[in-house]
């Protein structure tokens, strides 16, 4: 009889250790947000998101309070970009959305730059004012661009 | 020339006639699956056996494998001054190739070989004949609880054997080398995907189970009944269960890209 509570105990032990690694590299690492809603939804239109990835995070002021859920094309060709922040954030309505790079080829993130107005952003709302990614490639053919034509 | 021909030719229908026997085996075990008594100390039996023993091995492989990770990783990147990404070098390689094929490569020489050699050397006592002369089916009986929990047993190692070599990796990176312990644990967080790479890693893993529980018992159940067959029965299993978990990988990764 102890023989068999120690197997069973170790077996008990061994099942739930790997589970509790499972539930670890799901939620933990893997990041399946759970969802209860106690978050704040908004969305912003961008013209260009160049790089940005759903997961990336949404910071204020360089701390991460959100991260990106969704990104999708509308109907009027610009992109939709859906991020959740946490629900305590009182925003104002006219805060603005900007996705810049952490140094000069790391990933791409969401900062927002709070407003001035009293009134905040509800649960599904847009944030109307946003400043689309700088692509690299095309900032550096406009400055060559500028050169050669200064050369003539 | 003809002897050649006719020793292909012999070769093929030997193949193709062990692929029969496994299929006929594989669903009479699948059937032997869903027809009730589990025998659930049985099960926890071959948990014990299949898991916990085989608990030391994955726990020591895993760290070792992440620290080496970890320091391969580092030194590769250092290069191209992307230390700051050796999170997501870790835990994405052992995530998606090295958790799932060196668990079961393991499993396949710790456990697969001890469950054909259990099964052989009842073959060869003829302890399988004692259980169908009293009606006891011995797929359902010896067969059932050990390729059931080798599935079970699987996917569990593998995570464990992850997140060990998280750990390892996470030691060499942040302890040893003086990286950003938040930079790595945010490196990884942002690069790992659920569905694209925990769940895939979970499907191989549970796949993997599924094949070294399969052909390990299947080489014991069919072996010849002497000492020489019991002993060509498990170095069998794991020669076949080893190529065929590194050719497997392979297709699961092209076809469905995890």
């Amino acid at each position: 009889m102890r023989r068999e509570l120690r197997r069973d105990f170790l077996v008990g032990l061994f099942v739930l250790a790997g589970l509790g690694c499972i539930a670890y590299l799901s939620f933990s690492v893997g990041g399946i947000s759970n969802e209860g809603g106690t978050g704040l939804s908004l969305y912003a239109t961008f013209d260009q998101v160049a790089g940005l990835k759903t997961r990336a995070p949404v910071e204020i002021a360089g701390v991460k309070v959100g991260q990106v859920t969704g990104i999708r094309l509308n109907d009027e060709y610009r992109a939709r970009v859906d991020i959740e922040v946490d629900g305590s954030l009182e925003l104002p309505f006219d805060s603005s959305a900007a996705i810049v790079t952490a140094g000069l080829l790391g990933d791409k993130y969401i900062t927002l730059e709070l407003g001035a107005e009293s009134e905040y952003l509800q649960s599904g709302e847009e944030i109307a004012y946003t400043e689309s990614a700088i692509v690299l490639e095309r900032l550096v053919g406009k400055f060559l661009y500028n050169v050669e034509s200064d050369e003539k | 020339m003809i002897h050649a021909v006719a020793y292909i030719g012999a070769r093929t229908l030997k193949f193709i006639s062990e692929l029969g026997h496994i299929t006929v085996f594989g669903f009479r075990l699948c059937v032997a699956a869903v027809t009730p008594p589990l025998r659930g100390g049985l099960l926890l039996d071959e948990i014990y056996k299949l898991g916990v023993l085989s608990l030391m091995i994955i726990c020591i492989s895993g760290l070792t494998v992440g620290m080496v990770l970890g320091l391969q990783g580092y030194n590769t990147l250092v290069r191209f001054g992307a230390e700051e990404s050796l999170g997501a070098v870790v835990a994405l390689s052992l995530i998606r190739e090295f958790g799932p094929v060196m668990t079961a490569l393991l499993l396949t020489g710790r456990a697969g070989s001890a469950t054909t050699a259990e099964i052989g050397t009842m073959v060869a006592t003829e302890q399988l004949d004692g259980l169908r002369m009293m009606s006891v089916d011995p797929i359902d009986y010896v067969v059932k609880p050990k390729a059931l929990m080798m599935l079970l047993v699987t996917p569990l190692l593998s995570a464990l054997f992850i997140v060990f070599g998280i750990f390892g990796g996470y030691l060499i990176g942040v302890a040893m080398m003086g990286g950003d312990s938040g930079t790595f644990i945010a490196s990884m967080e942002n690069s790992v995907d659920f569905v694209n790479d925990v769940a895939g890693s979970f499907l191989k893993a549970g796949l993997f189970g599924v094949l070294i529980g399969l052909v390990a018992t299947y080489r014991g159940y069919s072996c010849e009944p002497t000492s020489a067959g019991v002993s060509a029965a498990t170095t069998s299993t794991v020669v076949t269960t080893s190529v065929s978990i590194l050719i497997f990988d392979y297709f699961i990764t092209a076809l469905w890209g995890v």
